[in-house]
């Protein structure tokens, strides 16, 4: 029989290190069937009690309202634009959730899923898509960094962490996160090289959602898969289902323990469906269809593991309300505190530039704490 | 003659070109299918096929350092990049390697390429897509650097790029894609690099910008005439080559100046502009030439970047003091 899922650590691959077993699997790992129905793996075994499995749910249904608060925002022209995770929930929580406390997560600006299992502000979150700040939340009391518009370059500073922490003795692993697009740019590439080169305790964590704006995967990549990349950088290339919030959780921890041990670090593709626009700016109509849509639609995350915790008895009509009680409250939350958020002093434009501003620099901030002081005599 | 938007003229100048030279290719990402983030290549694949409308990889660097090899093999490629913010990922191949090819080369290299890109913030985009970067690729020796105002610019300046055989990064104000309309010739016509134009003649002080700064400028002038002050507005249309006569006899006029750009203060083009005049018509000015710039910190988010960006009022304040300098 070949190996179905490989590249960690069971006894039968090898010692740690032998790349005969990091290639992907031929079919993503899967525990949830899109009905709900479970499989055994295993390989994966779940290491979650009942509540940790009402969590997950909890979370994804979470993530979604506050999302979908966010679009409304946009619409109502509160924020500027947006970047729905409409679809990437399990993705996103179930890899999160995977991670120990002191772990650290780099985000790209659609995280909002693996922010909330982080327990960051979900209100201050969205000041950057506001436009009030470029960041609120801070990420050292959060483990989770900032989310960054560049694509890809949050790959790179998770790897530099990982090293710290590894130089230090901390048994700290990394997760970042970007997109298919994302591993196409340099940032990425350079950052799998110099983790596989040092056995850096970071996990790559791709969400597949087929696209890239509109530029689909095969415009991307010629490779089988994305997670077929990895073995190039020495690492164990993983595929999961996506919207599988419980295979994903299983395959992530897997590299994340394996990483742990000192192991090194992986590569896991997660095969999702970016259900909304890429952005608010954008019109997906004029590059995918409605039924290809409609087709992905059948795989949601959030259905189908309700079914499974119906189906083991851990879902009632009580926890439904409470959880959409909680969601509610929350994206309430967040409505007020950015709806027509103050934008802050000006004068923030030159604070945090320099840690010791001099000169010309001051002169420049006179100049417009003097502009500024005027216009109020004014009005 | 019609009346077009800014990137209208610049979708109908990319279809002419296509049209008028097989040897012209567009790529970019979301340039083929989508027709570009804000369409300025919309429709371009359909009737020239997706050989010549590639829509590339997520990566800049691939799309400098493949549209320097098609160039090097005798194509015409028009890359674009999605905001200029985004050319620092393909910085290196932009500045080391398209700039200096020819040079490397000792001129036996043709590099026949054009890199479009937006340019300039006001319109509330998240980070780093509206940072006025130009004083970098100033600084790249090799590259020309050409900023249109206008649509009628837009077209006449965008054929030239194309046409000229060196590279030329050639920015959109992003501010004026759809804001900015004007007349444009039906008919073919370019408009050669190295000529500033003057977008309004006044006798008082010469009000130099570029790009969607030349708007406000004007804006600024309308404001100054209503105060009695008669402003000339020099648009550089580009940076290089620079038209160094013409800023040089449009300064020398009026005797005064004020430089207008959306970058920070230091090190911006607007230094190179004050360097030059000092040099070319020193004896002629009546008061020391004013910068109205953004200041030295980074491109803020939308709440505050009104008060980061050069504005009319900040135009006509300095200009009012510049003509009252004795
Ligand atoms: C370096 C860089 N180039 C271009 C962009 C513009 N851009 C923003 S998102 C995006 C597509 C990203 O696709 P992918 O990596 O698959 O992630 P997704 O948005 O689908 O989550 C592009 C091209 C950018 N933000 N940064």
């Amino acid at each position: 029989m070949g190996r179905t899922v490989t590249g960690v650590d069971s006894s039968d691959e090898g010692p740690p290190g032998d790349p005969h077993g990091w290639l992907p699997p031929d079919e993503p790992v899967s525990l949830l069937d899109p009905d709900g129905s479970y499989h055994e793996d295993p390989e994966h075994p779940l290491d979650l009690d009942d509540e940790q499995l009402r969590e997950l749910y909890r979370l994804m249904v979470v993530t979604r309202k506050v999302d979908r608060e966010a679009i409304n925002l946009q619409r109502q022209g509160q924020l500027g634009v947006y970047a729905s995770c409409l679809g990437q929930e399990a993705a996103q929580v179930a890899s999160a959730y995977a991670l120990g406390a002191d772990d650290w997560i780099f985000p790209s600006y659609r995280e909002l899923g693996a922010a909330l299992v982080r327990q960051v502000d979900a209100a201050g979150l969205l000041h950057l898509y506001r436009g009030t700040w470029l960041s609120d939340h801070d990420p050292y009391a959060h483990n989770f960094a900032l989310m960054s518009i560049p694509i890809g370059t949050q790959a790179l500073h998770a790897t530099g962490f990982a090293m710290g922490a590894k130089l230090d003795g901390a048994s700290i692993v990394t997760l970042t996160y970007y997109g298919d697009g994302g591993t196409s740019e340099g940032d990425p590439h350079e950052a799998m090289t110099f983790a596989g080169v040092n056995d850096a305790p970071v996990v790559f964590f791709v969400q597949n959602n087929q696209y890239a704006i509109s530029v689909p995967l095969d415009r991307q990549t010629a490779a089988p898969t994305l997670a077929h990349k990895a073995i190039g950088y020495g690492m164990p290339g993983l595929r999961c289902d996506g919207n599988d919030v419980l295979g994903t959780y299983a395959v992530t921890r897997r590299a994340v323990e394996r990483a742990r041990r000192g192991e090194g670090p992986a590569f896991i593709e997660a095969m999702t469906y970016r259900m909304e626009a890429h952005t608010t700016s954008d019109d997906p109509t004029r590059y995918r269809t409605k039924e290809e849509r409609e087709e992905a639609a059948k795989t949601d995350p959030i259905a189908r593991m309700k079914n499974f915790l119906t189906a083991r008895d851990l879902y009632d009509d009580e926890l439904e309300r409470e959880i959409d009680e909680q969601a509610q409250e929350l994206a309430t939350y967040v409505r007020d505190g950015i709806y027509d958020a103050d934008h802050g002093d000006p004068m923030e434009l030159f604070e945090h530039v320099y840690v010791e501003p001099e000169g010309h620099f001051e002169d420049q901030a006179a100049q417009l704490r003097a502009e500024l002081d005027s216009a109020g005599e004014g009005s | 003659m019609s009346t077009m938007t800014m990137i209208e003229a610049i979708r109908a100048t990319l279809h002419a070109e296509m049209r008028r030279d097989d040897r012209v290719t567009v790529l970019g990402q979301d340039v083929g299918q989508l027709g570009g983030v804000f369409r300025a290549t919309a429709d371009l694949r359909d009737e020239f096929g997706s050989s010549r409308v590639v829509d590339m990889p997520l990566a800049e660097a691939v799309i400098a350092g493949s549209a320097l090899g098609l160039a090097a093999s005798g194509m015409v490629p028009v890359a674009e990049i999605q905001f200029l913010g985004f050319t620092h990922q393909g910085f290196h191949q932009i500045a080391s390697q398209v700039a200096r090819y020819r040079y490397r080369s000792r001129g036996r290299y043709p590099l026949q390429l054009t890199i479009r890109t937006p340019f300039g913030g006001g319109v509330r985009t998240p980070e780093l897509h509206s940072d006025a970067l130009e004083a970098q690729f100033v600084q790249s020796p090799g590259l020309k650097v050409v900023m249109p105002a206008t649509a009628y610019d837009a077209k006449g300046l965008l054929a030239e790029a194309i046409r000229d055989p060196d590279p030329v990064l050639f920015c959109e104000p992003l501010r004026g894609y759809r804001m900015v309309k004007g007349e444009v010739p039906d008919e073919d016509y370019t408009v050669g690099f190295g000529r500033a134009r003057t977008a309004r003649q006044g006798s008082d002080v010469t009000i130099v910008a570029w790009s969607a700064a030349v708007q406000m400028a004007l804006g600024a002038a309308d404001e100054l005439a209503r105060q009695g002050i008669d402003a000339t507005v020099l648009d550089l249309r580009t940076l290089v080559p620079l038209d160094v006569e013409g800023l040089a006899e449009a300064v020398a006029a009026t005797g005064r100046c004020v430089v207008v750009h959306e970058a920070p203060l230091s090190a911006g083009f607007g230094a190179e502009v004050v360097a030059t005049l000092q040099d070319e018509c020193f004896y002629d000015l009546e008061a020391p030439v004013a910068r109205v710039t953004a200041p030295d910190t980074p491109y803020p988010l939308a709440g505050i970047e009104d008060q980061y960006l050069p504005s009319v009022q900040r135009v006509v304040d300095a200009t009012i003091r510049t003509v009252n300098q004795v």
